[in-house]
């Protein structure tokens, strides 16, 4: 039943006329996208609010059309194509269910226009629209009207009128964004639930790094229009190839520390704290996530101690250092290493000391902000 | 203590709504009781402020009057008429409007410029255009007689010309405010809407009856009902176009018809008047309220 599509961009480029009357520049949200998305995946969109990402879903969608580049649905170029006949399904960010028509009504509503040879009879599209109800658990809300849903039904409702008409390619934007945290993680479950389910090949647009790694078999983190990475989130997670990507993905966010590379050691501040073999001699940035630091007392990264939160599972000692570039250093560590600090300390000048875990930290070249110290080079395409 | 603070809120809300109360009071709800009780008054005289009796021999003479009738059937033949074009033409116009791009402020000044003219001498204008004198035939008599048909008297000919004109003048009066309000309904339906609708593939006649009609139905249905009203209570138009004299032009209409039992040249009977007003006020009543019924039925809000 289902037709699995991979989606190809092609130098795919959107400008939009500048508002601007002195600036009378371009505006380029979408810059020279190359892309190949696998067909049966699940991908996440992810990048910054002004990115580009929602334009990109909307470029494959069809509502606006490229200032350059092409779109390929499998084989098939869709560049020139209206929205309705490339076979995609849009869920949107407010889900715009019509408001004035129930549940059912909305569901059908995309399959009464089929037209000539895909016209279906009125018992073909009750079943079809039962089905796509029954997929989204939504069948006891059938005669409810929009307004009478909650947003998480709400949200249902309009993945199951975006799949009613078996769409070649799932595309949704922000699709958990409005949610409240709980309903969000449930929500994002479902979302991967539907889409092994179905298989159909589904984009999603969101701004919420955790939401994309969470579920996504593919990432795409995008800033400016420019496309940065693209890999599976724990490739793209462990071998950021700048300093962007590292920042945006991970929470809490990475630490990042003015370094100096010397003959192959890393030095931040005065200490010499790892190998970097490897590295020629620089400036650079030290990107380190939280939880590549091990606590130690003879560890050779010394901060000044702040605090220690305890959040459940995790222990973040929360400390300060000159050259960080954050105003705090947040190491995270198991509760299981529970070391008593913190009791009786105020903060004051205690020194904490950390050695590093080699592949939590990342080099990036000062200028260029481009990483020199990543494992291997895989993440970037997916095979 | 807090029944007492209560107490003390609903005072102050009660001196605050005052002022409105009593203007509406003295204004609104006197008159309107009061007309309601002249109509009643059997020959009363505004001279002496002396009546015979209490009965509805008013309500008798005004329906057996057949100036009265005239004007009933004028009025319904008005509003049933111009409510419905007027309504589907600005409609029509207004998602013109919406759709076109470069001149829509243009065109948008263009079809309100009505709203901002005078009544009376848009009326003028318009008995010109139609006329047809002795001496010469008017703008519309010139056309219709340069694509070969008879011209006709438009203002003091048969019955169905000049109703013609005043049904056109009225739906080119009332035509800008509901242009408005309908641009201004469309450009607040939410634009996901439509590209929600495109992306399934629905076609724009669709579109327009399933999603952008029930969207601005709510105000539809309120220019279908101030457009009853409006018409029901034409007087002035009717004036501008035919003259004071309506009764002999035959094209009286009720609130017309209560001029001139109040000031016209037959007047001076204020029961009659009011008779007639109150009629019109049960007519309108009944119209509104079978409006409201239906609406609830078809209206979404």
């Amino acid at each position: 039943m289902v037709t699995r599509m991979k989606v190809v961009l092609q130098n795919l480029t959107k400008k939009f006329p500048s508002r601007d009357r002195k600036n009378r520049q371009d505006v380029t949200a979408v810059n020279n996208f190359n892309f190949e998305i696998p067909d049966g995946k699940l991908i996440g969109l992810l990048g910054p609010s002004g990115c580009g990402k929602s334009t990109t879903l909307n470029l494959i969608s069809g509502l606006i059309k490229p200032t350059e580049g092409k779109i390929f649905f499998g084989e098939e170029d869709v560049t020139g194509l209206a929205p309705e006949h490339r076979g995609i399904g849009l869920v949107f960010q407010n889900y715009a269910l019509y408001p004035h028509l129930t549940v059912r009504q909305n569901i059908l509503f995309p399959l009464q226009n089929l037209k000539g040879k895909d016209k279906l009879s009125k018992t073909q599209m009750l079943e079809r629209t039962n089905e796509a109800a029954r997929l989204v658990q939504i069948s006891e809300l059938m005669e409810r009207k929009p307004k009478e849903l909650s947003g998480g039904q709400q949200q249902r409702v309009a993945i199951a009128r975006a799949l009613v008409k078996m769409p070649k390619v799932l595309l949704l934007d922000e699709p958990l964004s409005n949610l409240d945290a709980r309903l969000r993680l449930q929500t994002r479950e479902e979302i991967k639930r539907i889409q092994k389910e179905t298989k159909i090949t589904t984009i999603f647009v969101t701004h919420d790094q955790e939401e994309a790694m969470s579920i996504s078999d593919m990432i795409i983190v995008m800033k400016d229009g420019i496309v940065q990475q693209i890999g599976k989130p724990q490739e793209v997670y462990d071998n950021p190839v700048n300093l962007f990507v590292a920042k945006f993905l991970g929470t809490p966010p990475v630490n990042v520390f003015n370094g100096q590379v010397k003959n192959g050691r890393l030095y931040i501040g005065q200490e010499d704290v790892m190998d970097a073999v490897g590295c020629p001699d620089a400036e650079v940035y030290a990107g380190i996530r939280p939880e590549g630091f091990i606590l130690d007392e003879k560890g050779s990264l010394g901060c000044k101690l702040k605090g220690v939160e305890v959040m459940g599972r995790d222990i973040s000692i929360v400390s300060s250092h000159t050259a960080s570039l954050n105003t705090t250093v947040r190491a995270l560590i198991g509760t299981e290493n529970r070391v008593d600090m913190g009791a009786g300390h105020n903060g004051g000048d205690i020194l904490v000391r950390f050695n590093l875990v080699p592949h939590k930290v990342f080099l990036f070249d000062k200028n260029t902000e481009f990483c020199l110290s990543r494992e291997g080079g895989s993440s970037g395409r997916l095979s | 203590m807090i029944k007492n603070k209560l107490a003390v809120y609903s005072l102050k809300g009660w001196l605050y709504l005052l002022p409105a109360i009593l203007f509406l009071g003295v204004f609104m709800v006197y008159p309107l009781i009061d007309v309601f009780v002249y109509s009643f008054e059997e020959g009363y005289n505004a001279a002496s402020q002396t009546y015979f009796g209490v009965g509805s021999y008013n309500y008798s003479y005004v329906l057996h009057d057949p100036y009265f009738l005239q004007a009933l059937k004028n009025t319904f033949i008005l509003v049933v008429i111009t409510v419905p074009l007027s309504t589907v033409i600005a409609l029509l116009i207004s998602v013109g409007l919406h759709s076109i791009g470069p001149f829509r402020e243009f065109f948008r000044t263009v079809f309100f410029l009505p709203y901002v003219t005078n009544t009376l001498a848009v009326g003028l204008v318009f008995m010109i255009l139609f006329k047809k004198s002795a001496y010469s035939d008017g703008l519309v008599n010139l056309l219709i007689m340069w694509f070969g048909g008879e011209s006709v008297d438009f203002i003091d000919g048969p019955y169905w010309a000049k109703m013609f004109v005043l049904c056109f003048y009225t739906i080119w009066v009332v035509m800008p405010f509901k242009i408005l309000i309908l641009t201004g309904a469309l450009s607040n339906v939410n634009k996901e809407y439509y590209n929600a609708a495109k992306v399934d593939g629905t076609s724009k006649f669709r579109t327009f009856m399933r999603i952008t009609l029930p969207m601005i139905s709510p105000m539809v249905f309120y220019l279908i009902i101030t457009g009853f009203i409006g018409a029901f209570k034409a007087y002035s138009d009717v004036v501008a176009l035919f003259g004071t004299d309506l009764n002999a032009a035959g094209m009286n209409t009720i609130v017309g018809y209560v001029y001139d039992m109040l000031y016209g040249d037959s007047g001076g009977y204020p029961s009659y008047a009011s008779a007639a007003a109150i009629l019109l006020f049960a007519i309108v009543l009944t119209i509104t309220c079978i409006n409201l019924l239906f609406s609830k039925k078809k209206v979404y809000d």
